[in-house]
């Protein structure tokens, strides 16, 4: 019986300081990968945590991890050739298909927009796929924005706005990114997505304000975080209710989101 | 096929098998009765319900996954090929089903780790005729089981026979030779504790109960130990931990230990965020995989099998037992409410 649990070794390719407290790790990897997946990646002396695929390209695939605590700092002391040990991917992904050919508004506070980066970069490269694409994006303050080159290229691409919470800057609206919720011109929308990632209680009120704007809870999608151990269903951690949110999630329609309760 | 067999002439036929089997019964573990490996029936305690469940026996508490280095990562390996025959009453044998269904198809794969040890124990049912005093496994509907390769009644006295039934004809040629007789195993029919199982509707009604006052309760009162998860048969979560055995190499293992949802870090992320942090919370959110989400999502059974090892275990006597039946009739009471207000 083949033991989906066992890692792998994969060379680290690149690592890029998005922030003092981010960095991102290129790593090789061939396996297909569809937005919003997850690895296990195994932090060197701690042990295993699941990480989102924030990038991937032709033989490798990105994680964007925040050194956060205990768990992650392991991980920063690796560079460019060491080796990580890593398996998966795991969980469903955002429903690209049906994303395609229709509007989409992406709505991201801090880290959550590793998660759908890759999905962004994808609408950037193939803009005829998509009707329109709307991205909010929050961040604390001007040294914790992320992804700075994407966020040029989405700027060209999209229709974004990028805030920070308590100051301004350039290039940046003060404020959270549910005040500019009702900049998305949802009424004009013939049919249209809207993605929600971030912290829970981000994505809480941000969904409550898209509803507030006419948006039906059958168009929104969020995707949660929850301690895994084991990520395929065993270890319990991630249990809501009767779902698993590294089987059945981590992207859930917010029909069924608002549905788990903790 | 029933047989009629000495102790002694029991232990010469366990002992017979030792290159193949071990055999792992509830024995005295200084104050406390535990499964551990046993070379004669002598040792099992029968006449008391034991503390910690058979579990451990196949889903030890620690157990090494893997070992890696710098570049490489290879599978553990068990220690012990044999055989495990195994001791356990009706309601564990029904419990360790729930297992299953967790570590081998939730997920629709199995766990590698609990498959390697699991497929390698065979079953003997100890006759439970009498409950004991936490027991309520009639309301669970485990109090009856099937699914065992062999059966035993203990004697009353010392000095008297084991009656043994054999179920698995592998087993038969073991009892060569030994008195035939008619044995099969009674179970228990009624239990002293009697519990209402909630009969919870649908969706919207979990979020009523959910909301329930009653679970705050639970806020003072449960100091978050886990003892009840620890003694539980069907509790099968864990964390995994990696131990480096040099702090200047990357050489280690990854070990896999028991975990339990009533620990304040049960849902702990990096960065501290965790949801569930009171502890009426965890007991709600216990109570309703033992009671509901687990039947819900697999559609069988329960997963609480009443075996009251957690009444038995908690230090500040809460009793699960209770817990489910208060819930039934607070299910009650909603169900009366909403058909209240239906009605108006």
């Amino acid at each position: 019986m083949q033991n989906i649990t066992l890692p792998s070794p994969h060379k680290i390719l690149q690592v890029v300081h998005e922030t003092n407290a981010e960095y991102t790790f290129r790593v090789q990897c061939d396996a297909p990968v569809n937005h919003g997946q997850f690895f296990v990646l195994s932090i060197p002396k701690i042990g295993e945590a699941p990480i989102s695929v924030s990038a991937r390209g032709e033989g490798y695939v990105e994680f964007t991890i925040r050194k956060v605590g205990r768990l992650t700092d392991g991980i920063f002391g690796m560079e460019k050739g060491d080796t990580l040990f890593m398996r998966g991917p795991y969980g469903n992904a955002f429903p690209i298909e049906d994303f395609k050919g229709k509007h989409l508004a992406v709505i991201a506070g801090g880290t959550g927009l590793a998660p759908v980066r890759s999905m962004l970069q994808y609408f950037c490269e193939h803009k005829e796929e998509i009707a329109s694409v709307h991205l909010i994006a929050g961040f604390k303050d001007r040294d914790c924005v992320l992804f700075e080159e994407d966020l040029a290229k989405f700027r060209d691409a999209f229709h974004a706005i990028y805030t920070l919470d308590n100051t301004s800057a350039e290039g940046f609206e003060k404020g959270f990114v549910t005040s500019y919720v009702k900049e998305i011109p949802f009424r004009d929308f013939e049919d249209y997505n809207v993605v929600i990632v971030g912290p829970p209680a981000m994505i809480n009120f941000t969904a409550k304000e898209c509803v507030n704007q006419g948006v039906s809870e059958e168009k929104i999608w969020v995707s949660f975080e929850r301690k895994m151990s084991c990520s395929v269903g065993k270890c319990g951690h991630c249990k809501i209710n009767e779902t698993y949110v590294c089987l059945e999630g981590p992207v859930f329609n917010y029909i069924k989101a608002k549905e788990l309760l903790d | 096929m029933g047989y009629l067999v000495s102790k002694g002439r029991m232990d010469e036929i366990f002992a017979g098998r030792r290159e193949t089997y071990r055999i792992f019964a509830p024995k005295q573990n200084g104050k406390v009765i535990r499964y551990g490996e046993i070379h004669s029936v002598s040792e099992i305690v029968h006449q008391e319900k034991s503390h910690f469940s058979p579990k451990e026996v196949f889903y030890p508490i620690i157990q090494t996954l893997l070992y890696f280095t710098d570049t490489e990562c290879r599978e553990s390996e068990l220690t012990d090929e044999r055989d495990i025959l195994l001791f356990l009453r009706p309601c564990d044998l029904n419990g360790i089903r729930r297992l299953d269904t967790m570590f081998l198809k939730n997920g629709g794969h199995g766990d590698n780790f609990y498959q390697r040890m699991r497929e390698k124990v065979k079953f003997v049912l100890m006759e439970c005729r009498e409950s004991f005093e936490t027991c309520f496994c009639v309301s669970m509907g485990s109090n009856v089981a099937s699914d065992y390769d062999l059966a035993v009644r203990f004697p009353k006295e010392a000095e008297g026979e084991l009656l043994v039934e054999v179920k698995d004809p592998a087993f038969a040629e073991w009892f060569q030779g030994a008195q035939a007789c008619d044995f099969t195993p009674e179970f228990v029919t009624e239990n002293k504790k009697k519990v209402q199982v909630p009969d919870i509707m649908d969706r919207a009604m979990v979020k009523d109960i959910h909301a329930l006052p009653f679970w705050k309760e639970f806020d003072d009162r449960c100091i978050g130990c886990g003892g009840c998860n620890t003694v539980c048969v069907t509790c099968s979560c864990f964390d995994t931990a990696d131990v480096i055995y040099n702090e200047t190499s990357r050489d280690g293992e990854r070990r896999r230990i028991w975990s339990s949802c009533m620990l304040t870090e049960f849902t702990t992320m990096a960065g501290g965020h965790s949801v569930r942090q009171s502890s009426g919370d965890k007991m709600r959110f216990k109570t309703m995989h033992k009671v509901y989400d687990f039947k819900r999502r697999f559609g069988e059974e329960n997963m609480c099998v009443g075996c009251g090892r957690c009444d038995m275990r908690c230090p500040k006597d809460i009793h699960f037992s209770e817990t489910i039946d208060t819930l039934a009739k607070e299910v009650e009471r909603l169900k009366q409410e909403a058909s209240a207000k239906g009605g108006n």
